[in-house]
């Protein structure tokens, strides 16, 4: 009997798996990734930002969430260059070529188009659950 | 018992040495960035602190479980777990080399180049062999933590392959598909940790009792089939605010909810297992489990208000999480792996010095996850309801995580006292049944 609960609850983790791989973000249709993002996707990794930098809330916490930065009326890329080629007072100088700083801002434009970090409080339910709309 | 497995043993502890002292210095950097930066930039020390913390865990937890099941094994037949304790060794060396060449993979627990995963890969399926074989010979199959044990296995190996999905071009065209992939298996691994965590605390209660009710009850299946429903389904809260399909997020919530039943079970359970064993209190695994159920309760408590989202949406990406993560890995993980450790290495007295560094634990950590907490509402205030900057958020935590500093600094001397005792005793380690 254990061993059967055991393989329903396994079958209904794939098939959950599966349901989410084509189906959990179908609600938010985003532009493929460009190749010029992809390489800026992949210098994000190689210089761990996520261990200082936040996307959608999730990495570290010594550096702000950078989800939204390109389109803040009042940082955007300007700003988001800058630091990239000089670090900050917390931030290390972490000498990035121009080519490298492209595709981070291409990278950052493409998370930036994907939605917004902060939930609004009108997207909250009575249940205190969040509806999003994108 | 053989050398390798010695050998490991001291390396696990030595992972979560690294863990504490890494920890304490990450925290001391909050403090002084500006001076950090030049010397041990954050992006560096933070993956050493991390990468410690999540091989102790999984280091100790597979000591624990080949500790308890190689005994019924010919000894021909524990190459398998050889095999995998030295890959897993290696491996866990080169992700510290790269570390420190500041080579990265930039993923959330697991900042390593992904190539090395192939070898903690094979080293998996060398362990899945040896629990395979202890499988076929244990005759009985009653006891719960068997079956925690192999869940937890099973979903470790299913999780670590979809953690690497993102190699595959498809899963990396959206970043919301990346984002939602990379969290749902970083959240249901970590549920399958601690099934083989729960299943040794399980093992440890029954062994140190003398009581096989414990494994065996309908509680026991219970809970273990919804730890198990929650690997599956909750993992939602880590990206609540992605904005991902509406019903993915209620799934996770209405699931979360279930976790009141284990609340309830603690509390009843708790007073019981408390005052009614008194012939267990000198005995320091004992000492430890206890702990950990506190721990349970309260970091449960802490993870079910993260879980409604109206709160998560003030909690999400603030030092709340950071108190979740070290509350679980230190006050749960830590704990029931200690327990473990001083049981199978017979140092089970607890007085002097170890009751002493046992108190000294508790209290900091109850002080530094406190200080998180308050950190962590703190900024969730500011940035939401005030809509100061980052950086005003931040200066205005950073009173508290001194304390959470200070207190990180007594928990690792404390600690490290304990652990300074077991590696005195790993000498003497014999087979355990």
């Amino acid at each position: 009997m254990i061993k059967n609960f055991l393989i329903i609850l396994i079958v209904t983790y794939i098939c959950y798996s599966v349901l989410i791989y084509c189906k959990g973000t179908s609600n938010s249709p985003q532009e493929n990734i460009t190749l010029i993002a992809a390489k800026g996707f992949t210098v994000w990794q190689q210089k761990n930002c996520q261990s200082c930098h936040q996307l959608y809330g999730l990495g570290g916490y010594m550096g702000p969430d950078l989800t939204n930065i390109m389109s803040d009326s009042l940082k955007g890329e300007p700003y988001a260059r800058a630091f990239m080629t000089n670090g900050g007072a917390k931030m290390p100088n972490l000498k990035l070529h121009t080519d490298e700083i492209n595709e981070l801002v291409a990278f950052l434009k493409w998370v930036d188009k994907s939605g917004h970090s902060r939930v609004e409080e009108k997207d909250v339910t009575k249940f205190g659950n969040y509806l999003i709309h994108n | 018992m053989n050398k390798v497995f010695k050998i490991y043993i001291i390396f696990s502890l030595v992972l979560l040495i690294s863990a504490l002292v890494c920890g304490v210095l990450a925290a001391w950097s909050f403090q002084y960035p500006e001076n950090y930066k030049y010397v041990l930039p954050f992006q560096q020390l933070r993956p050493f602190h991390v990468s410690s913390a999540v091989f102790w865990i999984l280091t100790g937890a597979t000591s624990s479980i080949y500790c308890f099941t190689a005994y019924s094994l010919k000894k021909k037949e524990e190459i398998y777990a050889s095999i995998f304790m030295i890959l897993w060794m290696a491996a866990i060396i080169i992700v510290f080399i790269c570390y420190s060449l500041g080579k990265f993979g930039g993923r959330e627990y697991w900042e390593y180049p992904p190539s090395i995963n192939i070898i903690l890969l094979a080293g998996w399926v060398f362990f899945i062999r040896h629990f395979w074989l202890f499988w076929k010979v244990n005759t009985d199959k009653t006891s719960v933590y068997i079956w925690m044990w192999l869940t937890g296995i099973v979903f470790f190996l299913f999780t670590f392959i979809e953690q690497n999905l993102w190699n595959i071009d498809w899963f990396r065209a959206s970043f919301l598909k990346e984002m939602t992939v990379q969290w749902k298996s970083n959240g249901s691994m970590v549920g399958a940790w601690n099934q083989m965590i729960y299943g040794t605390s399980i093992y440890l209660m029954v062994k140190i009792s003398g009581n096989k009710s414990i494994a065996t009850s309908k509680w026991a299946y219970g809970s273990y089939f919804l730890g198990l429903t929650n690997l599956i389904f909750n993992w939602g809260h880590h990206i609540y605010n992605i904005p991902t399909a509406n019903w993915e997020r209620t799934v996770a919530y209405s699931i979360s909810m279930t976790e009141w039943i284990f609340v309830i079970g603690i509390i009843q359970n708790f007073k019981s297992k408390l005052f009614g064993e008194d012939k267990l209190k000198h005995l320091l695994p004992y000492r430890f489990l206890i702990a950990a159920e506190v721990w349970v309760s309260l970091n449960l408590l802490l993870a079910l208000m993260m879980s409604i989202p109206a709160i998560n949406r003030y909690t999400h990406g603030t030092h709340i999480t950071v108190a979740h993560a070290m509350g679980t890995t230190i006050g749960i993980n830590t704990m029931i792996l200690m327990a473990s450790f001083s049981y199978f290495s017979k140092n089970e007295a607890y007085g002097g010095v170890t009751r002493a560094a046992f108190r000294f634990t508790q209290l900091s950590l109850f002080i530094f996850w406190t200080g998180l907490i308050v950190a962590g509402i703190l900024k969730g205030y500011l940035l939401m309801e005030k809509k100061e900057s980052f950086s005003e958020a931040f200066a205005a935590a950073i009173p508290y995580l001194k304390v959470v500093l200070y207190a990180g600094i007594v928990l690792t001397i404390s600690l490290i006292f304990i652990i300074r005792q077991l590696f005195r005793k790993v000498n003497y380690l014999q087979g355990t049944n």
